[in-house]
């Protein structure tokens, strides 16, 4: 087939450009300089992005569950739900949140009007403000896998869980929990990856301070044009990326990763 | 059998009553907050605005329903929405044909005959996990390095890139309960190759690829991060989104927000529905 061999180019210029090329032309010596330079950047990044990804699973396990054990014949109408925030532009959902969560916007302002909070009071310009935006922008890529995770356990397993007196807590403690342990890694490194090297978030968000590895890797390629600097920051994204779903592939299997997809 | 295999019948009563009442309030909560901001931006789609400036700001200033009478008043915005369009439904087009037959090359062919089919899936994989800023910039880098200005083409070549991966993900799960006995009774029947694809296995595999071509088109229209790398000087509609955010956002950003989300989700409604009809 002659098109695979034009596929295979394609598909493998996609990665290699950020190791391959650009670690070849340009020395070594820019990792440890870019690493303690921006070692602040990465320590945010890391942390906004584990925050808000335990926050994702908490908040979308029970909504997976009860979608895919009682949602019956509305099971896509409710997966649809799940998807809403996709159909408004990434952007403009970001911008959104910075209408919500505004001092004077609809929810800050409304509670300092029934005298709730300080009229000092403000989220925006905050970690909180970034965390609050990357939670609501990923949630549906948690969500997904984890209702697929639950989705495919075989309910006879629970049934007989249960015929050997089982108790709910344990039913739930020993049988779903663990089937679902891949599901909640692959909800993990699709939520987590994209949100540690998120910028949008942040730039809106954020303000000036609390800044991410993202926002740094664009304004090395974007505004000092300091290409070597801004590809060796990304190369080492791509290898947190990569030890990831490496560890993944390990613990796992590599073949059960693409069933959440 | 079905009254058994059903998890409410099994489990204890207990269990029943908090899976019929916290579960689903807690849900409807977490639905009603995917869908707040949304309906935040439809509000303030329709919200005067105060001075000469004509942008939207934090306080409601009465309602008007003038943004959706001169939602082509921004020549820059209404530009940077035809730009998407045409941008969306080129890669679509282009990703679509590739990743459909990649799909079927990583199905049909096994190592012998193709090479590297376990690198391959790592790749796509790779391809959707990886941060997109990590894509944008290595794409940048190679453009750079090869000299190629930034414009359409690179748009359009760095859109069918992330977008392959998605097709031909959702091609294979189709593909994967395909029939090849259906092919060799075409084959039996004098068929040849093309024949046989045009007329057999494409109808099959239609509903995996209209998927997967929606879903690059999605992808392609919301793009921002790798749009923001490869645009140059015309930026599609996330882009030019972004750059005036400092500047202060005309109120015709959340019209076309509400029109893009309301053509969405009215087609994904009719799917819905159309599928429930079948079964």
């Amino acid at each position: 087939m002659v098109p695979l061999a034009f596929m295979l180019s394609l598909s493998l210029k996609t990665c290699d450009p950020a190791t391959g090329a650009c670690v070849m032309k340009w020395h070594w010596g820019e990792f440890p300089s870019e690493i303690s330079l921006y070692h602040q950047e990465f320590i945010t990044s890391l942390y906004f992005a584990a925050a808000s990804t335990i926050v994702d699973l908490i908040v979308s396990f029970p909504i997976a569950y009860w979608i895919a054990f009682y949602g019956g014949r509305r099971k896509n109408f409710f997966l649809l739900m799940l998807l809403v925030p996709f159909f408004v532009s990434f952007v403009i959902r970001t911008i959104v949140w910075e209408f919500v969560l505004a001092n004077n916007g609809v929810v800050l302002g409304t509670l300092k009007h029934l005298h709730l909070l300080p009229s000092g009071f403000h989220v925006l310009g905050t970690g909180y403000a970034v965390m609050a935006g990357l939670a609501y922008n990923y949630l549906p890529f948690t969500a997904l896998p984890l209702y697929v995770a639950l989705e495919r356990i075989d309910r006879r397993v629970l049934e007989a869980a249960y015929d050997l007196y089982a108790t709910r807590r344990a039913g739930f403690l020993r049988v779903i929990l663990p089937l679902t342990v891949p599901g909640i890694f692959a909800a993990f490194l699709l939520t987590f990856i994209p949100m540690f090297g998120d910028y949008v978030n942040q730039e809106i968000l954020g303000g000036t301070s609390n800044t991410m590895i993202g926002t740094v890797i664009q304004n090395q390629f974007l505004v000092n044009f300091d290409f070597a600097g801004g590809a060796s920051l990304s190369a080492i994204l791509l290898v947190i990326a990569l030890v990831g779903i490496y560890l993944y592939a390990r613990l796992l299997g590599s073949r059960t990763i693409e069933q959440y997809l | 059998m079905s009254a058994i295999s059903s998890p409410e019948a099994v489990a204890p009563r207990r269990r029943r009553r908090w899976g019929r009442a916290l579960l689903p309030v807690y849900s409807w909560l977490v639905i009603a907050y995917l869908v707040f901001p949304i309906v935040i931006m439809m509000i303030y789609a329709f919200n005067k605005t105060i001075g000469s400036m004509q942008l939207v700001s934090f306080s409601w200033n009465g309602f008007t329903d003038q943004w959706f009478k001169h939602w082509s008043d921004i020549p820059g915005l209404t530009q940077s929405f035809w730009l998407s369009i045409r941008l969306g439904i080129t890669s679509t087009l282009i990703s679509t044909v590739l990743g459909t037959m990649l799909a079927m090359a990583l199905v049909r062919y096994r190592p012998p005959r193709f090479r590297g089919k376990a690198a391959f899936e790592q790749i796509i994989f790779l391809n959707i996990a990886a941060p997109e800023i990590v894509l944008g910039a290595s794409l940048l880098g190679m453009f750079v390095s090869l000299n190629i200005g930034r414009g359409f083409l690179t748009l359009v070549l760095s859109h069918v890139m992330f977008s392959i991966a998605y097709v031909t993900v959702t091609v294979r799960a189709r593909l994967a309960g395909f029939d090849r006995s259906l092919e060799e009774a075409a084959y039996d029947l004098g068929a040849n190759p093309w024949t046989t694809f045009t007329r057999v296995t494409l109808p099959l595999i239609m509903p995996g690829v209209l998927a997967g071509a929606l879903m690059a088109f999605a992808l392609s229209i919301d793009d921002f991060v790798t749009s923001n790398f490869l645009s140059g000087a015309s930026a599609p509609f996330p882009v030019w989104v972004y750059g005036v955010t400092r500047v202060g956002i005309p109120p015709q950003v959340f019209v076309f927000g509400t029109a893009i989300f309301a053509v969405g989700i009215g087609l994904a409604l009719t799917s819905v529905v159309l599928a429930r009809k079948k079964v």
